[in-house]
């Protein structure tokens, strides 16, 4: 199945990548070419075949619940982009002025 | 300086000579680091050389035995099973004083806050980290060609792609700049490197080794494993950072054997016994050149020279092995790489309008082409309307992929194959055509589904272009004794030298010949 340009698009918005025109037509033309290889995967009759989400069967990996150290808060900002020396600083979300993501 | 040529020391050797004071580790780090000086700029292995995490390791490994001798005590007893060995890092694993980028713009600056447990446990066994190793952004490649820094250049052929995506781990093991490396594999990206180089490169079992501070590419696909140029050396390497850890809940539980006792069995032992089965439908695939082919159907000769019993298997679901990988890879990668989004770390658009336009804005110019091929086609892949058309069919491909190995492992203890169909390409014969690059993984990536241990070995050079062929040896789930004996038994029979010709002394004038040709 061909991959149309408002998909690419679509699917841009959906991954949160903001292309320009140009990429939008490449990927297009790149994906089409990859999904054309992969498509055969479609005729495959695996009717009653379990799917498989992991190599190996593991179970619950439950750990006790208790306090133990971690990342200072002063590590954890140390590659923010900005901070107010307490918290991660982003655009306004919420309220008046805010985006509507 | 010292003058000894650190190519010709093994692991085991640096620690039997760090052990009983033939040489001091700091003199191994400073040669390793001479060399890295001289070679580094033809080479590009890494992206980041940390001369003082390298000294200072040294120095710890040095103390170590004098205290040790101070004591009474026998450094032998004392020291780390890598005392003073010099080891590559592949830059997508954090090391507390390094930058961890990934080779991306996107983590250009970022700066480890923690230690993975695998490069953790590597330096608590003694080995000294010469630096950060180059690869494709985010393991998303099979030749290092994308890089947000540059190329790395195989040290076989300056104008040739070492492989991917840990190509800057494999090249720095070849080149001798460094003993060991750790790289990551997700669909192969440590054993074909491994086999374009001519350097021994494993693949353990998923969760032998945490994944723990190793940034994620395919949570159901990834592990960590070792380069060396021996397989005893990449025995010493997987032992030490292999095992359970309250950090990774995937991590086996399973105790570690001692694969070094495995690999010195197999080399002195032959393959007497072992049941070795060549997987003759993925060896006569298209795209499999005949010299590749040759080497693999040599290698079954030699195994049944040491007095193993070989036989012939198919794996049939293996056929949609690259289909399966190229959704389910993209898809958890996909969701993986949702947390480059410029708010905690990484790259943040200057002027953001809204956090909406923050996200999009800053991922786009952060990510490389690649990067942004396979988020598309993982979120395309999941989402509404394709899922099942896809990622459900993958899955269950992968049913049948695992199936087929378990059956085969019934009848046989190690398959071989390929480790990839052809020999190392040249820079920029692939990179046009991003689907041309995935059909190197093809022999690689079964695996990887399965979730099974396999492991690289150097099977002879190519006789019409004299670079490394690798021969593929895999096991089954948590059978790497096995695969380190049967792959020290066929080191041994070959004798392969995996030192490229390209030497310390004349890197000066191989750089000045390498750039008249260009």
């Amino acid at each position: 199945m061909a991959i149309s340009e408002e998909q690419v698009r679509h699917v841009a918005l959906l991954a949160r990548l903001a292309l320009t025109d140009e990429q939008v037509a490449n990927l297009g033309d790149e994906l089409n070419s990859i999904l054309g290889h992969i498509d055969t995967i479609q005729n495959l009759d695996l009717e009653g075949v379990e799917p498989t989400a992991h190599p190996l069967e593991t179970v619950n990996s439950i750990r006790s619940d208790v306090v133990k150290p971690c990342l200072s808060r002063e590590l954890a900002l140390k590659n923010a982009p900005d901070t107010d020396g307490t918290a991660f600083v982003i655009p306004q979300i919420v309220g008046p002025g805010g985006g509507d993501a | 300086m010292s003058e000894f040529d650190v190519s010709r020391l093994t692991g085991a050797h640096i620690r039997e000579g760090v052990v009983t004071g033939q040489f001091t580790a700091r003199e191994v780090a400073e040669a390793t680091l001479a060399r890295v000086e001289a070679l580094e700029p033809t080479v590009h292995a890494f992206n980041q050389v940390t001369p003082e995490l390298a000294l200072e390791a040294a120095d710890a490994v040095d103390s170590s035995r004098a205290q040790a001798i101070a004591d009474g005590l026998d450094p032998r007893d004392v020291l780390g099973a890598l005392a003073g060995v010099p080891a590559g890092i592949k830059d997508n694993m954090n090391l507390v004083g390094t930058r961890t980028t990934c080779s991306a713009k996107i983590l250009e600056n970022y700066e480890s806050v923690y230690d993975c447990t695998a490069v953790r446990r590597l330096l608590d066994a003694g080995a000294v980290p010469i630096g950060k190793c180059n690869m494709d952004e985010f393991a998303f490649g099979s030749s290092t060609e994308n890089s947000a820094f540059g190329p790395t250049h195989n040290p076989w052929d300056l104008e040739r792609v070492p492989g991917g995506s840990s190509g800057g781990s494999a090249a720095c093991v070849s080149a001798s700049m460094a003993t060991i490396s750790l790289g990551s594999d997700t669909g192969g990206s440590i054993r074909q490197p491994g086999a374009l180089t001519g350097t021994v490169a494993v693949k353990p079992t998923y969760g032998r080794v945490s994944r723990y501070g190793c940034v994620a590419f395919g949570s159901s696909l990834d592990q960590i494993g070792p380069f060396a140029r021996t397989v005893e050396d990449s025995a010493a390497a997987l032992a030490a950072i292999a095992g359970a850890d309250p950090m990774d809940a995937t991590s086996a539980q399973q105790a570690v054997p001692n694969y070094v006792r495995a690999a010195a069995e197999g080399a002195t032992g032959g393959a007497k016994g072992l049941r070795v089965g060549i997987v003759t439908d993925l060896l006569q695939a298209d795209g499999c050149s005949g010299e590749v082919r040759a080497a693999v159907e040599n290698a079954a000769r030699i195994y049944a020279d040491l007095g193993a019993e070989v036989g012939e298997v198919t794996l049939p679901a293996s056929a949609h092995g690259l289909s399966a990988y190229y959704i389910i890879g993209p898809a958890e990668a996909s969701s993986n790489l949702a947390r480059f989004d410029g708010i905690r770390y990484g790259h943040r658009v200057e002027d953001p309008t809204d956090v909406l336009d923050l996200y999009m804005r800053s991922r786009a110019e952060g990510f490389g082409p690649e990067s942004i091929r396979r988020i598309m086609l993982g979120t395309y892949a999941l989402s509404a309307g394709y899922y099942e058309a896809y990622y459900g069919q993958a899955q269950k491909a992968r049913t049948l992929i695992k199936q087929d190995f378990e059956s085969a492992f019934k009848d046989f203890d190690v398959l071989l194959t390929p480790t990839s169909p052809t020999v190392a390409f040249k820079i920029g014969e692939k990179s046009a055509d991003p689907l041309e690059m995935y059909l190197s993984d093809v022999y690689t990536i079964p695996v990887n589904l399965a979730g099974i241990p396999a492991i690289s070995v150097p099977a002879g050079l190519c006789p019409s272009s004299g670079l490394p062929i690798g021969l593929q040896i895999m096991a089954d789930y948590f059978a790497e004794e096995t695969m380190f004996m049967a792959a020290a038994a066929f080191e041994a029979a070959i004798e392969f030298d995996a030192r490229p010709p390209l030497r310390y002394e004349s890197a000066r004038g191989t750089r000045a010949a390498q750039e008249e040709r260009r």
